[in-house]
């Protein structure tokens, strides 16, 4: 299958890859995996006190096709607030990258590991985290 | 005689539905099934007969190699009973279980980067004992318990390890064919 240049760009040069370190401050992780294709993405982010995303990294072992999803949401939620993160769609990253049909999946993947990192922060932190956080 | 499309894979072969299955109860029936329907019994036959035997060899055939595989089994049964397995949509997956999953790419990874089959060996036995153990809790969930929610997701689970071993096979052949 042909993947497209943005694909191989971000194949070749992941952004963003590697985890925080496990007691750092403001790190809420997302894990999931799509059993039909084996793949499993690990996706963090790193919440600064004024409730927007500071950093992000990622871990994903999959195809192409899922590794650049994986690493172009990294870049996008940078400078995001929560909210924000949360209302990417697949169809968004899937149009980005020129995927595919058969590779739509890996797209989904990408939006739930980032909502699954955002669920995880604000069961952390709580719902309204940035603001307690930003008082303390 | 028409091949019953409405009776299931377990009634055609006149097995109870449920997971726990004799696989040679299975292999017997399916064999005496195939023997009656055989395309080559109704080769005198009329043009209208032998379509139709053709067409109870093929359901006989489908139904068989789904229900020989106990995963395949356990989505077929669970789908008898409104269940959706959700491999193509369910990503959500225990935390624990995804940890593993990495741990295991990684060695997996390693293994074939240090062209290290032994290594790769391990994972692989690792594997076997956690398939060996959800398929277990698989056979409780399906039978006793009554618990397809718990199914579907060692469904999920055990299509992962499926996917793994695959890498681990691919592994091992490059590392015995001396490629990266």
């Amino acid at each position: 299958m042909a993947y497209s240049d943005k694909v191989i760009d971000h194949y070749e040069n992941p952004r963003n890859v590697g985890s925080f370190a496990k007691d750092e401050e403001g790190v809420a992780t997302g894990m999931v995996g799509a059993p039909a294709c084996g793949d499993v993405m690990k996706l963090q982010i790193k919440v600064g006190p004024n409730g927007v995303i500071e950093d992000a990294k990622f871990k994903t072992y999959g195809c192409g096709s899922a590794i650049a999803s994986s690493s172009l949401v990294t870049e996008w939620v940078k400078g995001k607030t929560l909210a924000e993160a949360a209302t990417i769609r697949n169809t968004q990253i899937a149009e980005e990258l020129a995927l595919p049909p058969v590779k739509i999946h890996c797209s989904i993947l990408a939006e739930d590991a980032i909502k699954a990192a955002v669920a995880d922060y604000r069961k952390k932190y709580g719902e309204d985290d940035a603001a307690k956080r930003a008082a303390d | 005689m028409n091949p019953e499309f409405t009776r299931n894979h377990f009634e055609l072969f006149g097995l109870p539905v449920a997971f726990a299955l004799e696989l040679e109860a299975l292999e017997r029936a399916y064999l005496d099934l195939q023997s009656r329907v055989h395309p080559d019994r109704f080769a005198s036959a009329g043009e209208s007969e032998r379509r139709v035997a053709m067409q109870w060899a093929t359901r006989a055939n489908e139904a068989y190699r789904t229900l020989r595989n106990p995963l395949d089994r356990a989505r077929y049964l669970l789908g008898l009973k409104g269940f959706d397995t959700g491999e193509e949509s369910n990503t959500s997956m225990p935390a624990d279980f995804l940890m593993q999953q990495m741990e295991w790419r990684e060695a997996v990874e390693a293994g074939r980067a240090g062209d290290d089959p032994a290594a790769l060996e391990a994972v692989r036995g690792e594997l076997a004992a956690a398939r060996r153990e959800m398929q277990a809790l698989l056979a409780r969930a399906l039978g006793g318990d009554r618990n397809y929610e718990a199914g579907c997701s060692l469904v999920r689970k055990l299509r992962f390890l499926d996917r793994l071993e695959e890498e681990i096979d691919d592994a091992l052949e490059a590392a015995s064919e001396g490629r990266p």
